[in-house]
């Protein structure tokens, strides 16, 4: 596909994309759309992290399965994340509390410190709806989804 | 202010296409500039010429279309997205062997990454969807 594109603008331009997950997995395409915008934007070089609150806590949820419902299980794409350049993907604390999940409950997704001769770390950081309200505040850009 | 339009929404199932439509007119007579708007998830269905809706309601095809061809506006439709619903211009139709095409005039069919450069490069991205 034609979708990967050399940026045509100044590549010193560097922003902060938050993309704002709240919805689930596989009732409405959105999250998988979602994370195409993401994977994409790694070519740009852009500071680009995650946010799941809402219903969008079930797309990190662990062991999913589409086999019943006819649809391709994308989840693991998150886990690859950590080689897109993708170093903070925030879960608001409340949401997961409001369904009964707990951090335990969602998928392992690392990334490699290169400063560290390349430990693997955890990308998921849980915070609470105050600690994210103030980090939506900081970004340049608020993708919805 | 330059601005950038991120439409997430399909006409007349979700009021997004109007609003974002209306607000771009606004904007632009108001002497603001619009660098790009992007169609994204059923928003795509924006960009095709063979909706016809009834007669004593709007047009959202021919509105934008022809706000693109007064203002010169950049109207792209995200391939990926396009190519899941079926929106489809000569080249792509082509080239997956479809009898057809659909694109309407003053949209163009093109990559994600044309979203990511319009928050690289607009003052504000807006965000019209549910």
């Amino acid at each position: 596909m034609a979708d990967v594109q050399a940026p045509r603008v100044d590549a010193s331009v560097k922003k902060r994309f938050l993309c704002v997950n709240r919805k689930t997995p596989y009732g409405t395409i959105y999250a998988l759309e979602a994370l195409e915008v993401v994977l994409i934007s790694a070519a740009f070089e852009q500071d680009v992290s995650l946010a799941f609150l809402d219903d969008g806590v079930f797309q990190l949820a662990k062991g999913q399965s589409t086999a019943g419902i006819g649809m391709k299980n994308f989840s693991p794409t998150y886990k690859a994340l950590g080689d897109y350049d993708v170093r903070k993907i925030y879960v608001e604390k409340e949401s997961l509390d409001e369904r009964g999940l707990a951090p335990a409950d969602l998928m392992e997704i690392t990334y490699e410190d290169e400063a560290e001769g390349f430990a693997e770390k955890p990308l998921i950081r849980i915070v609470s709806r105050a600690e994210l309200s103030e980090i939506m505040a900081q970004q340049d850009i608020l993708l919805n989804f | 202010m330059k601005f950038g339009i991120l439409v997430n929404e399909g006409p007349y199932t979700h009021q997004a296409s109007d609003s974002a439509y209306q607000f771009v007119k606004a904007a632009l007579e108001r002497g603001h500039e619009i660098f790009r708007v992007f169609f994204y998830h059923d928003g795509v269905n924006n960009g095709t010429r063979l909706m016809v809706p009834p007669q004593d309601d709007r047009n959202l095809q021919q509105a934008w279309s022809q706000l693109a061809e007064k203002h010169q506006l950049d109207l792209v439709v995200c391939i990926a997205a396009a190519q899941r619903r079926g929106v489809l211009d000569a080249g792509e139709a082509k080239r997956h062997g479809k009898d057809a095409d659909n694109i309407a005039p003053g949209f163009r069919i093109s990559g994600l990454g044309q979203l990511i450069e319009a928050g690289m490069v607009a003052d504000r991205l807006v965000v019209f969807g549910d």
